[in-house]
Order: C-alpha cells, then sequence, then structure tokens
C-alpha cells in the first residue's frame, strides 16, 4: 500500500472520530498558542547568543515564581496592581484611546495616598479606606488632565499621557526629596515607613494583602458589567469602532472620553495606593515601576476585554515575580523577563495579522476560481 | 570673551542635538510616506547599545555606527511588513516593538554598563572650520554632528527638490491618486522606512559613540518621544523639524545653566530631567489647540497668518492608514 493511501485513510479516519467543530477548535488552539512559542523561540535564540543555557533560565523563572507558598503569594500580590490597571486601559482602549499615561496615574495615586497616611493620625479601618479613595481620587485627576489635554488642547493622548508620566515621575522625587524627606536625609530609597495603621494587612506571613486582591476581582467584574451591560460601556464602544459615526448618532463624545479616562486613572491610582500601602509600606521614587507600560501591553493581549484580564496578568506577575531569580543564580540580567514578555505581544499581533492575510488570500482564490460571490467591499 | 562664551555654547548646542535631529529627521521621511514609526525610543536604546557594544568587542568605530544603523532598519523593516503586508495598527506594532527593544537593549547590554570605550574621533573640517563663528560652531565636530546637519539638508532636498521625492509625498499625502500615477505605493513605503529607521539608529551611535558615551540603564532616557513630538510640532518639514531640535537643545543648556545657579541647588536634578517632558506638552499644545487661535486674533490679520503658518504643520494625508489596493 502506497503511503498516500495511508495517509488518505488516517483522514478519513481522523474526520469521522472529530466532529468539524472540534478540529476548528484544536486548531485554534494551537494558532493560539504558536505566538507564546514563536516568543519563547525568540528568547532561547538571544539567551544562546549570549551563551546562557535556555532551559535553566526558564527553570530559574518558574521556580522563582512558583517554588513555595510564599513565592505564590508574591505572585499573586504583583497581579493586583496589573489587573486594575489592565481593567482600566481596556476601557480607555475600547473608548479607542491609546491611555499610555497609567504610569503616571499610578504616581499620583500613591502620592495623595501618601499624603492621607502622613498627615491623618486616624485608625487603620477609615485610615485605609481614605488612602485608597485619596488615591482614586489622584489618579483619576491625573487621567483626567490627559483627556483634557486630548479634547481641548488636541494634543494627542499619547504624548499628553508620555508627558505626564516624566512630569509626575519628577514630582514624586521631588517630593521625595524636599517635604517628605526622612529625618536621616533623603535617598532614592523613599520616604519613612507609614504608621502601622497605613499598612494594608497581609495574610500570615505570606506578602500579599487578601483585601487588595478582592478589591481587584471585584473591579474586573464591574468592568464586564459596565461594559457590557449599560449604555455608557455601549457608547464607548461606539466611540472607539467608529468615532465620528457615534458623535452623529448623539453619542455626547467629550463627557464619555472624559469618564473614560478618569475611570482608568481611577482604577491606576487605586493601585497606586495599593503599592504605597501593602507592598512597599512607604512611598518611593520607584513606585509605578513599569507596570502602567506593562498594563498596556496586557490590554492588547486580552483585546481589551476584562474578564481575560486577570489570566493574562498572571502570567505576566509570574514572569515578573520569577525573573530576578535570573540575576541571583546566573548573573543575568532580570530583563529577559520584559523581552519574553514584550515578544508574546508582538508575535500575537504577527500571528494575527498573518492569519488574516492567509484569509485574504484564500478568499481571492475562491473569488477567482468562482467558488465564491465577490465580496461587496473588502474592509482593511 | 562674550562672543567666545556664546560661539562655545552655540556650537556644544549644535552637537548636543545630534541624536534628536537624527532620530526626527529619519521620522519626517517615515511620516512623510504615510508611516509612523512609534518604536523610535526603543530603537534609539537598542541601537546605541548595538553601536557601543560592537564597537567595543571589535574596536572599530565605523563598524558599530554600521550595526547601529542596521538595528534601526531591521526594527523599522518589522514595522513596515507588520502595518503594510499584514495591516496591523501601526500604533500597537509601534509601542510593543519599543517596550521590547528596550528591554532587549537592557537584556544584552548587562556585561557593557559603565564601561570606558571607543568613541568618534574629533575631526575639525579644514578651511572651513577656520570661519570666524561659523567655524566654530558648525564645522568644529566629529562626522555624526556632520551627518545630523547633512541629514536635514539632504531630506528637505530629496522631499522637495527631486522628483522620487515628489513620488515620496504623494505617497503619503494621497496614495489611492499615486497609485493611479502608477506608483507602487506600499513598494516605496517599505523604503522609506527603512531608510528613515536607518537614520533612527545612526542616531543611536551617535548617543553612544558621541554624546554621552558608553551604555547604562535606562542610557536614552526618553529621548525617542521627544523627537517624535518635535516631527509634529516641526509640522513634518525638515528645517521646522530641525529648527525644533535645536530649539528644544537651546533650552535644556539653559536648564543646565540654571541647574548650576546656587539658587537652584536644592532642585533636584530629576526636576531638570522631567522638565523636557513639560516642555513638550507645552509645545504640542501650542502648534495644536484651538486656544492658539484666540491669541492670534489679537494680531494684526496679515501677522497672524504669518505665525500661524510658520508654527503649525499639517500632517500627511495617508498617516497611519493602510493603503489597501484593488
Amino acid at each position: 500500500m502506497s503511503l498516500g493511501l495511508i495517509i488518505h485513510f488516517i483522514e478519513r479516519i481522523v474526520k469521522w472520530l472529530m466532529p468539524t467543530w472540534l478540529r476548528a477548535w484544536l486548531a485554534n488552539i494551537v494558532l493560539s498558542l504558536s505566538p507564546i512559542l514563536l516568543a519563547l523561540l525568540f528568547t532561547t535564540l538571544i539567551l544562546v547568543a549570549v551563551g546562557a543555557p535556555p532551559l535553566e533560565a526558564y527553570r530559574n523563572i518558574l521556580s522563582g515564581a512558583f517554588e513555595s507558598p510564599a513565592k505564590i503569594a508574591d505572585v499573586v500580590a504583583a497581579c493586583v496592581p496589573l489587573i486594575l490597571c489592565g481593567v482600566g486601559m481596556s476601557i480607555t482602549f475600547t473608548a479607542g484611546q491609546w491611555n499610555v499615561g497609567v504610569e503616571g496615574q499610578i504616581i499620583l495615586g500613591a502620592i495623595f495616598a501618601t499624603w492621607v497616611a502622613r498627615n491623618l493620625p486616624w485608625p487603620q479601618a477609615p485610615l485605609l479606606a481614605l488612602m485608597l479613595l485619596a488615591g482614586i481620587l489622584g489618579g483619576a485627576l491625573w487621567g483626567m488632565l490627559a483627556g483634557l489635554l486630548k479634547i481641548y488642547g488636541k494634543v494627542h493622548e499619547i504624548f499628553g499621557g508620555l508627558g505626564l508620566n516624566y512630569v509626575a515621575q519628577g514630582l514624586a522625587i521631588w517630593l521625595i526629596f524636599n517635604p517628605w524627606k526622612p529625618a536621616d536625609g533623603a535617598t532614592m530609597s523613599g520616604t519613612d515607613l507609614f504608621q502601622d495603621p497605613a499598612w494594608m494587612p497581609h495574610l500570615g506571613n505570606l506578602r500579599v494583602s487578601p483585601l487588595a486582591v478582592i478589591l481587584a476581582l471585584t473591579v474586573v467584574v464591574m468592568a464586564y458589567i459596565l461594559l457590557r451591560g449599560t449604555r455608557w460601556g455601549l457608547e464607548l464602544k461606539a466611540m472607539g469602532k467608529n468615532f465620528r459615526s457615534a458623535f452623529l448618532l448623539g453619542v455626547p463624545s467629550t463627557p464619555r472620553l472624559l469618564t473614560a479616562f478618569a475611570v482608568c486613572g481611577a482604577l491606576a491610582g487605586l493601585a497606586g495606593a495599593i503599592r504605597c500601602s501593602a507592598r512597599y509600606r512607604r512611598m518611593i521614587p520607584q513606585i509605578s515601576g513599569g507596570q502602567g507600560y506593562l498594563s498596556l501591553l496586557v490590554a492588547l493581549l486580552a483585546s481589551y476585554r476584562p474578564q481575560w484580564v486577570p489570566f493574562i496578568v498572571l502570567f505576566f506577575a509570574a514572569v515578573g515575580v520569577g525573573s530576578p531569580r535570573l540575576e541571583l543564580n546566573m548573573h543575568l540580567d532580570s530583563s529577559l523577563g520584559g523581552v519574553l514578555e514584550g515578544a508574546v505581544v508582538l508575535a500575537v499581533i504577527l500571528v494575527n495579522g498573518w492569519r488574516a492575510l492567509l484569509a485574504r488570500r484564500q478568499a481571492r482564490q475562491s473569488i477567482g476560481a468562482g467558488l465564491m460571490p465577490a465580496p461587496k467591499e473588502e474592509l482593511a | 570673551m562674550e562672543t567666545d562664551f556664546l560661539v562655545q555654547t552655540l556650537s556644544s548646542i549644535v552637537a548636543a542635538s545630534t541624536p534628536v535631529v537624527l532620530a526626527s529627521i529619519g521620522e519626517t521621511i517615515s511620516e512623510k510616506s504615510g508611516v509612523i514609526n512609534l518604536s523610535l525610543d526603543g530603537s534609539i536604546a537598542l541601537s546605541a547599545m548595538t553601536g557601543f557594544a560592537v564597537a567595543f568587542t571589535t574596536g572599530n568605530v565605523a563598524l558599530g555606527i554600521l550595526a547601529a544603523m542596521g538595528v534601526g532598519a531591521l526594527v523599522a523593516l518589522i514595522i513596515a511588513f507588520a502595518s503594510i503586508t499584514l495591516r496591523q495598527e501601526q500604533v500597537a506594532v509601534g509601542f510593543v516593538l519599543t517596550m521590547l527593544c528596550l528591554e532587549l537593549a537592557d537584556f544584552l547590554g548587562n556585561p557593557f554598563v559603565r564601561k570606558p570605550g571607543p568613541s568618534v574621533g574629533h575631526a575639525p573640517i579644514p578651511h572651513l572650520s577656520e570661519i570666524p563663528i561659523l567655524g566654530p560652531i558648525f564645522f568644529d565636530h566629529n562626522l555624526m554632528v556632520y551627518l545630523s546637519l547633512l541629514s536635514v539638508i539632504a531630506a528637505w532636498w530629496w522631499i522637495y527638490k527631486t522628483q522620487p521625492g515628489l513620488k515620496l509625498q504623494g505617497v503619503g499625502e494621497r496614495p489611492e491618486s499615486a497609485f493611479a500615477r502608477g506608483v507602487n505605493v506600499n513598494h516605496l513605503r517599505y523604503i522609506y522606512i527603512v531608510a528613515g529607521g536607518t537614520l533612527v539608529g545612526l542616531a543611536g551611535a551617535s548617543y553612544s559613540l558621541s554624546i554621552k558615551l558608553g551604555w547604562s540603564h535606562r542610557h536614552t532616557f526618553g529621548i525617542g518621544w521627544i523627537a517624535l513630538a518635535i516631527v509634529i510640532f516641526g509640522g513634518w518639514s525638515p528645517w521646522r523639524v530641525a529648527a525644533g531640535c535645536y530649539l528644544f537643545s537651546l533650552l535644556k543648556a539653559l536648564g543646565s545653566i540654571l541647574q548650576r545657579n546656587p539658587a537652584f541647588a536644592s532642585v533636584p536634578t530629576q526636576i531638570f530631567s522631567s522638565a523636557p517632558f513639560a516642555l513638550m506638552i507645552f509645545a504640542l499644545l501650542l502648534v495644536s489647540s484651538e486656544g492658539v487661535d484666540r491669541l492670534l486674533a489679537f494680531l494684526p490679520a496679515r501677522l497672524a497668518r504669518r505665525v500661524d503658518r510658520a508654527i503649525r504643520g499639517r500632517p500627511p494625508g495617508g498617516l497611519g492608514k493602510p493603503f489597501v489596493q484593488e
């Protein structure tokens, strides 16, 4: 029997065993995983190029993230700000806005929360509540500033947001070096530790705060409902799809844009307040730590859907918590984690584009062969 | 004595502007063809690192410069492929590449952090550098500075004075019309994005081999975003973009003079390093907002028209949109 005939029979058996939907589903899964494989291939090549053993590097990242309950708790804690910002950014993306100012909004949230922690000698519960609210307020104001610049100043939100990030960074450093400097002199390691009531309670010895996790998950559910089930969400989507048509159909674009920026800023500010209250327990210059830019990648990967954000964040947080191991054990720079994350997102974009290209080619061929009626209009 | 100081300051401003000028001229060329290369910040960092690393290991500065240009071109090629062939969102691809390149530069550049290494040698141009005042300002530098000056003139000449330049403008302004006239739009876009990317790579090399020698964490600190903003500020015209770059460096030089003033001694240096970005927002506000229209209304009509023409620019009509050939 020839080889071709055998393959033919195998194909028939597979087709008979697996219904079409199952095959499509499996193909979909393989295709969805291919960006991760591509990204791993890329980082592996990079590791080989610098003469480091790739498998050991990946093993270090994994064990750095999951080897003990303490490490897993760190990963969960690292998820919280990324979830908050990723959800926030999904909202502004839904409205068609590139809100890259999240980094600065985190900083402003932390600044407002720090002011409360330093100035109000209250008991724990009201103090923490007020710190979080202050963080929300600070972030929302900074987010609205980017929105105002966009709407009234016609400054593209990418430049407005980025500029405000650097301004917020300067403001944080000025505060730490001047009014908030510790008694023994200001350094880049930040202010004095907060008083005890301003510390968000941890779960036993683990460095994770249950309150923060609950807040983050609540935000995911609320954002899902807001975008899926309210008129506000529908109007944001309409603006994101086609700003001009939405405007002509009567969507009040200015208030909707401002609220989108404010909500995203509020979530980022909350993340900032949580980072300085639960994680560092003081204000530090690097309080945002690149979380804003990372969450942009998260939102891109989640295709702006809040419900997908937590799962993607888990990957980002694990890589983030695990990669400092590379420095400890292998004398490699921990930025390899960032390379991996960036490469995954790039690969997703490229693979999606490739699939769309193939689909276009196939459609054109079927039209050529007269198998399919020509589409009325091809959309880019 | 006074003029000496002035000439020296202007000369150092011309030198310090090198990377910004090269990067924003490169971006201007790319955006003129209708594609935004948003990866500038990462692209400059990665090419600066590569340039220094190659020059450091081989001991050959020319090789370093070539490698940096190659990196810039490669990043631009990815942008071109993703946005033209695959029709993905240019801004998304650019932003992701920015992040990826910054991290990659940190990772690969780790062994080269704070190492003293080679640099581009000082090379005054004979005769020209002896012209009083103009000589020391423009012709008493190194190769990179001359290339940055040359890039401005060459870009202007190419875009506005040659036949291919006219095609470039057509491809960026109205790709459909250019296509109808028999221009291969996407082919030309590929070429100009990669050409622009090569200049961006050169900008990176000028950073690590001429302006701020060597490599360190976040070595190029946001310079790419400044360059991107200057392209808008300069209204996509090489001369005005270059003017924006020199203005920016002038303000930065003034900032560092202020910083040395004892009255400002207590202000931490980080304030000064974030001031350019506040300036960036302000500059964009100036060229785009409607508030400026109201201010211009106070001027006499003829003057207002001139000021308006001088500070505003219009983006190429096809900027940021993929061209679908039917």
